[in-house]
């Protein structure tokens, strides 16, 4: 199992927290909300079963959420930025209201916008991504700041009681880049192909 | 001022909708993104009624784009049902469905098109099918009941075989202008 840093501030570190939550992952989806979450779950291994978004700020919760509804077997994980859930807060509600058992939301939480030089988000300044969530009717949204209370995310993450929502409070460092293709019609189909197998390409 | 007056839908003995929830069976959608518009009502009831649909109200449109991206991920056709003003609200999000080649078609009820009475409805209404064109989204337009089914199948066949957002527009014309008495 991956050991869990903390950073200079005491917080845990981004790129943990991800390899974490996708080891031993058995077939989870995850989706990478753009920038530096993309570039995280590309450096926990790039997969078919990951799409990492290069655009669409403010989509990611319900993309997963899509995806989820036409695929209950099997897990799926949305890994976003702060930013890019603030983005589209409403989804929150639409998610809660379909309640996807198989959905989890996991926002790394920087309180910045990392990817356009750190210029603050709202989360810095006491906005509760987890608060908000609860009053959207995500039942189990929680705060994750220590590295037990992310191993017992990803445990439940993995029994599938979801729908689901973590804020994870994060070292606010910058990583090297691990860039996935950018060719989005690949991860697209490489990811329908991992699902479906080579009839994906004939729907 | 009756209610009818204010919400533009079309008569029970228009069976334009009837036929586009048809075309939603035989193309095999299985994901209904929507915000309401009094246009859509009836169509909207029928997928509600169907339990091989499901039926995913949004709080804006542009979730409506990120859910068919996701449901096709999963193998899943879908569609997206709003008002011309929720154009508006889904444009930098077509990027996804242009980036990542998926199918995305959308049925456009027009307000600010045919007789508007809203004035906050002209802007939108006016540029909805400049802005969808400027977007990469392939428009067909209906204005008569007898051209809706051809035109929705149009829409949803261009989406689904040639993978790319595509549009129907239902002009104000077929809906009734709403009024306000006027
Ligand atoms: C619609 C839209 N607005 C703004 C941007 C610019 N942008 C790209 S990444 C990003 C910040 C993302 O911040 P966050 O989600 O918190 O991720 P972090 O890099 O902090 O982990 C922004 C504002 C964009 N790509 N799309
Ligand atoms: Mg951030």
């Amino acid at each position: 199992m991956t050991e869990i840093a903390v950073g200079p501030t005491g917080k845990l570190m981004r790129r943990d927290v991800v390899k974490a939550l996708l080891e031993n992952r058995d077939g989870m989806l995850a989706i990478g909300g753009l920038g530096a979450p993309a570039w995280d779950i590309t450096a926990a291994g790039d997969s078919p079963l990951n799409l990492p978004l290069w655009g669409g700020m403010g989509g990611a919760a319900v993309m997963g959420l899509g995806l989820a509804l036409a695929q209950p077997e099997r897990k799926v994980c949305v890994i976003t930025g702060d930013g890019e859930m603030l983005m589209g807060v409403g989804s929150l509600a639409t998610v809660a209201v379909q309640r996807p058992r198989n959905l989890s939301i996991v926002v790394l939480d920087n309180e910045h916008y990392g990817e356009t030089g750190m210029q603050e988000t709202h989360t810095k300044h006491g906005v509760d991504l987890v608060m908000m969530a609860k009053g959207a009717g995500i039942a189990d949204s929680r705060l994750v700041r220590t590295a037990e209370e992310l191993l017992k995310l990803r445990a439940d993450i993995h029994a599938g009681n979801g729908p689901l929502f973590a804020q994870v409070k994060i070292d606010e460092g910058t990583q090297p880049l691990v860039l996935p293709p950018r060719e989005a019609s690949i991860l697209q189909a490489r990811m329908r192909e991992a699902i479906m197998g080579p009839e994906a390409h004939l729907q | 001022m009756q209610r009818e007056q204010l919400e533009s839908a079309p008569t029970a003995a228009e069976a334009w909708p009837d036929q586009i929830y048809d075309l939603l069976k035989q193309h095999g959608v299985r994901q209904v993104g929507l915000v309401p518009d009094a246009g859509h009502a009836r169509l909207i009831k029928r997928c509600l009624a169907d339990n091989d649909m499901k039926v995913v109200s949004l709080t804006t449109e542009e979730e409506g784009v990120a859910l068919a991206f996701g449901a096709w991920l999963g193998g899943e056709k879908s569609v997206l049902l709003m008002q011309s003003s929720g154009v508006g609200n889904i444009i930098n999000m077509l990027s996804v469905a242009i980036a990542h080649r998926t199918p995305c078609p959308i049925i456009v009820t027009m307000r600010g098109d045919f007789g508007e009475f809203n004035p906050f409805q002209v802007p939108m209404g006016n540029a909805t099918q400049a802005c969808l064109e400027a977007m990469g989204t392939l428009v067909k337009r209906a204005d008569r009941p007898e051209d809706v089914a051809e035109t929705v199948n149009a829409t949803l066949r261009l989406a689904f075989n040639t993978y790319r957002p595509t549009a129907t527009l239902l002009g104000q014309r077929l809906l009734g202008a709403k009024t306000f008495g006027k």
